[in-house]
């Protein structure tokens, strides 16, 4: 390990002297600890020999975390002082690990930087890295949730086009459901995933937490009405009130016409294309979420760089960010796992450009918001999509449900008012 | 007094060795769990609050902490049994004097008991698989239709006791092994002679001369099969809709994935006093017909 200078000091010169320009790094025997999920850990690995390349003396161990023991995983490291310097965090979970003060502001370095430029990057994606006016994170991909859906049973419906309104899809989902017979619906909402509801409800103007994130806002006419849109799906039958895992194989199920819309993720461009035969290829399309008036908001999701402040190496992780970040290492990131890029400048290159299913994506991105920054915004995901549930199936009507949810939000955050309460103006 | 001094003196080490690590961790976990330890006590210990028994009640209130409890009875109900019968039909088979190849058929039987189990775990979600599993393409031939067994909420808790009952029945049946080549033989000759059958030489001889055996592996049985853990950790992850999720993984998802720590202290506690009962009512059974 070489000799320290203060952190913000080097950071700045570092991001200023970037890996672009040819000064050689000055570190000398550094080992980054890099801590990736899933699939982005398993081909993260094949980029690195560049960085390596481009930074000798500074050797780059790769640790490939399961999604599932991730979070886990981040918060015993925390607790136990083993943090990594880098690593990928999803970006909910980024004011939770501010709020641990566990993470490197990087308003510094992002400002020296002529590699990362907030300007490039989806607003709405930006902003979910900023908590308290400081920069935590540089988004690295993103996740959304849009239309995927069968263009030949819209056609068939009368419908040439996709729905771009609430009106208009819910009268789509009706005819599509008249042609579709007995057994058959118009579109898949499972009933364990929170998103379908989180898109309909980011759409609204209403926040989702109130009172600095102090209480929930679930009572809200916005979010009531996404509520009663989201119910009215299920209550008119167009939608199986059931669970994905309930459902055998969706593929096949959405292939032989079992529904005709389907509110998922990026990563499901790639399972259609692998899943339904080549000649098949032609009756699926993608489209932005349909709004209350016209194209509606969507989740700024996805996953971002943070470097850690207990890093010996900030400078060193630091510069990994930031190759992490360059358009071409974007495009071979993307080609690699599929995932979508958060730079617009990565769109306009193959293999994004040219994509015509990805390319509602590239439009919705322009539409996401980030979801409430409270440590705890998670669990009340989960629980509104619970209590959802039993409004879906009868137990509880719109307005009861959103008081139930207001309920359960007020329990999980009563911790965050107390903490509001003592410490004003320095909500974590 | 001499004596008892000495006689303090000597278990001594004994003493303080479960002082220090069963008693403080388990005062620690209860002093825990009157407290409200989450992030934002991790953050900084100031903004850890005392909060008396409210975790214990919101725990009583938690319909998941039900269904976690539920689900680990039946668990154990339906787990502890099988086991204990699986071990002793293997140990009556090993010590049948028709066996051959006694050493390898115990070695083979006790090996899932070494194996690592999420190495084995992964070979039986490929057993379980739906479409190419071995067990539904046995039951196929059988003429059952596929069983989606850890997709399936009312299949996953099944498959979880029978994968559970394979991995552990190698260790009882040692255990049932001694304690049959403890049983003189003149007892059976004898029965055989007033001209009993198998099975009354089974009931009247063998389950007499175990029954200290049979309560020793009743009781580490049930304290183990109370802890269940790993299994629904690597082979379900407490799905599917929550049916395998057991009081410990409810609370490993408690303490280390939401890192309620407090919370996940006052399950700990209530496991903890539910084995001891459990333990507790178990010998007082086995005093009462006599078997101790």
């Amino acid at each position: 390990m070489s000799a320290r200078p203060p952190r913000r000091a080097i950071l700045g010169q570092l991001g200023a002297a970037s890996l672009a320009a040819c000064a050689p790094a000055r570190t000398a025997g550094v080992t980054l600890r890099f801590w990736a999920m899933g699939r982005e850990g398993e081909v993260v690995q094949t980029l690195m020999p560049a960085f390596e390349a481009a930074n000798p003396g500074v050797r780059v161990e790769v640790q490939q975390l399961p999604w599932s023991a991730a979070h886990a995983k981040l918060l015993t490291a925390f607790a136990g002082g083993s943090l990594p310097d880098v690593c990928q965090v999803g970006n909910t979970w980024v004011p939770e690990f501010a709020a641990l003060s566990a993470l490197e502001p990087l308003d510094a370095a992002v400002a020296a930087s002529r590699v990362v430029r907030p300007a490039d990057d989806f607003t709405g994606i930006w902003r979910t890295n900023i908590v308290d006016g400081r920069l935590y994170g540089v988004p690295w991909y993103v996740d959304t949730r849009l239309l995927f859906y069968r263009r030949d049973l819209l056609a068939k419906a009368g419908f040439p086009a996709a729905p771009a309104t609430w009106p208009q899809w819910m009268a789509a989902m009706q005819a599509v459901k008249r042609g579709a017979g007995a057994g058959g619906f118009a579109a898949l909402l499972p009933l364990n995933e929170f998103e379908p509801l989180l898109t309909l409800a980011l759409q609204q103007d209403a926040p989702l937490l109130r009172d600095g994130g102090g209480r929930g806002n679930f009572r809200s006419p916005g979010f009531k009405r996404a509520l009663a849109f989201y119910g009215e799906i299920f209550r008119r039958g167009l939608a199986p009130v059931q669970a994905s895992t309930q459902i055998g194989n969706l593929y096949d199920e959405f292939d032989r016409g079992a529904f005709a819309f389907y509110v998922t993720g990026p990563w499901n461009l790639g399972e259609f294309r692998r899943r339904l035969p080549q000649a098949r290829q032609d009756i699926w399309m993608t489209a932005p979420m349909p709004g209350p008036a016209g194209p509606g908001a969507g989740i700024a999701g996805g996953s971002s760089l943070a470097v850690f402040r207990s890093s010996a190496n900030k400078a060193a992780a630091w510069r990994l960010v930031e190759y992490l970040s360059q358009g071409p290492v974007q495009g071979r990131f993307s080609a690699l796992t599929g995932d979508l890029s958060p730079r617009r400048d990565a769109w306009e290159a193959p293999p994004l450009a040219g994509d015509v299913k990805a390319a509602a994506f590239r439009d919705q991105l322009e539409r996401v918001k980030p979801t409430p920054q409270a440590p705890e915004w998670e669990r009340i995901a989960t629980e509104m999509q619970l209590v959802a549930e039993q409004m879906v199936n009868g137990r509880l009507d719109v307005d009861q449900a959103a008081a139930e949810i207001d309920r359960r939000a007020d329990r999980l955050l009563e911790k965050r008012r107390w903490m509001l309460a003592r410490k004003p103006g320095a909500a974590p | 007094m001499k004596g008892g001094q000495a006689g303090w003196l000597f278990v001594a080490p004994a003493l303080s060795v479960i002082g220090l690590f069963f008693a403080v961790p388990a005062l620690a976990a209860l002093a825990l769990s009157l407290t409200d330890f989450d992030i934002y006590a991790l953050a900084d210990i100031r903004n850890l609050r005392f909060v008396g028994f409210r975790n214990y009640a919101e725990l009583l209130a938690n319909p998941l902490f039900w269904q976690a409890l539920g689900n680990t009875l039946y668990f154990v109900v339906v787990g502890v049994p099988l086991s204990i019968a699986a071990s002793l039909g293997a140990a009556l088979l090993l010590e049948s004097r028709l066996a051959r190849f006694k050493g390898f058929f115990r070695t083979a039987l006790f090996a899932p008991v070494v194996t690592t189990l999420v190495a084995v775990a992964v070979i039986w979600r490929y057993l379980l698989h739906t479409h190419y599993g071995l067990l539904n393409y046995a039951l196929g031939a059988l003429g059952v239709a596929p069983v989606d067994w850890l997709g399936d909420p009312r299949w996953a808790m099944p498959a979880i006791i029978f994968f559970a009952v394979w991995k552990n029945f190698g260790y009882n049946m040692l255990i049932f092994v001694a304690g049959l080549q403890t049983i003189p033989e003149d007892l059976y000759e004898a029965a055989r002679m007033d001209g009993a059958s198998a099975l009354r030489r089974f009931w009247h001889v063998t389950l007499p001369g175990l029954a200290p055996v049979v309560l020793l592996v009743s009781l580490l049985t049930v304290a183990g099969y109370l802890q269940l853990f790993a299994e629904p950790y690597v082979m379900t992850q407490g799905g599917p809709q929550q049916s395998t999720v057991s009081l410990l993984y409810f609370m490993f998802e408690q303490g280390f994935k939401w890192w309620n720590l407090g919370t996940a202290s006052a399950v700990a506690f209530l496991l903890f006093v539910m084995i001891l009962a459990v333990t507790l009512v178990q010998l007082a059974v086995a005093r009462r017909r006599g078997m101790l």
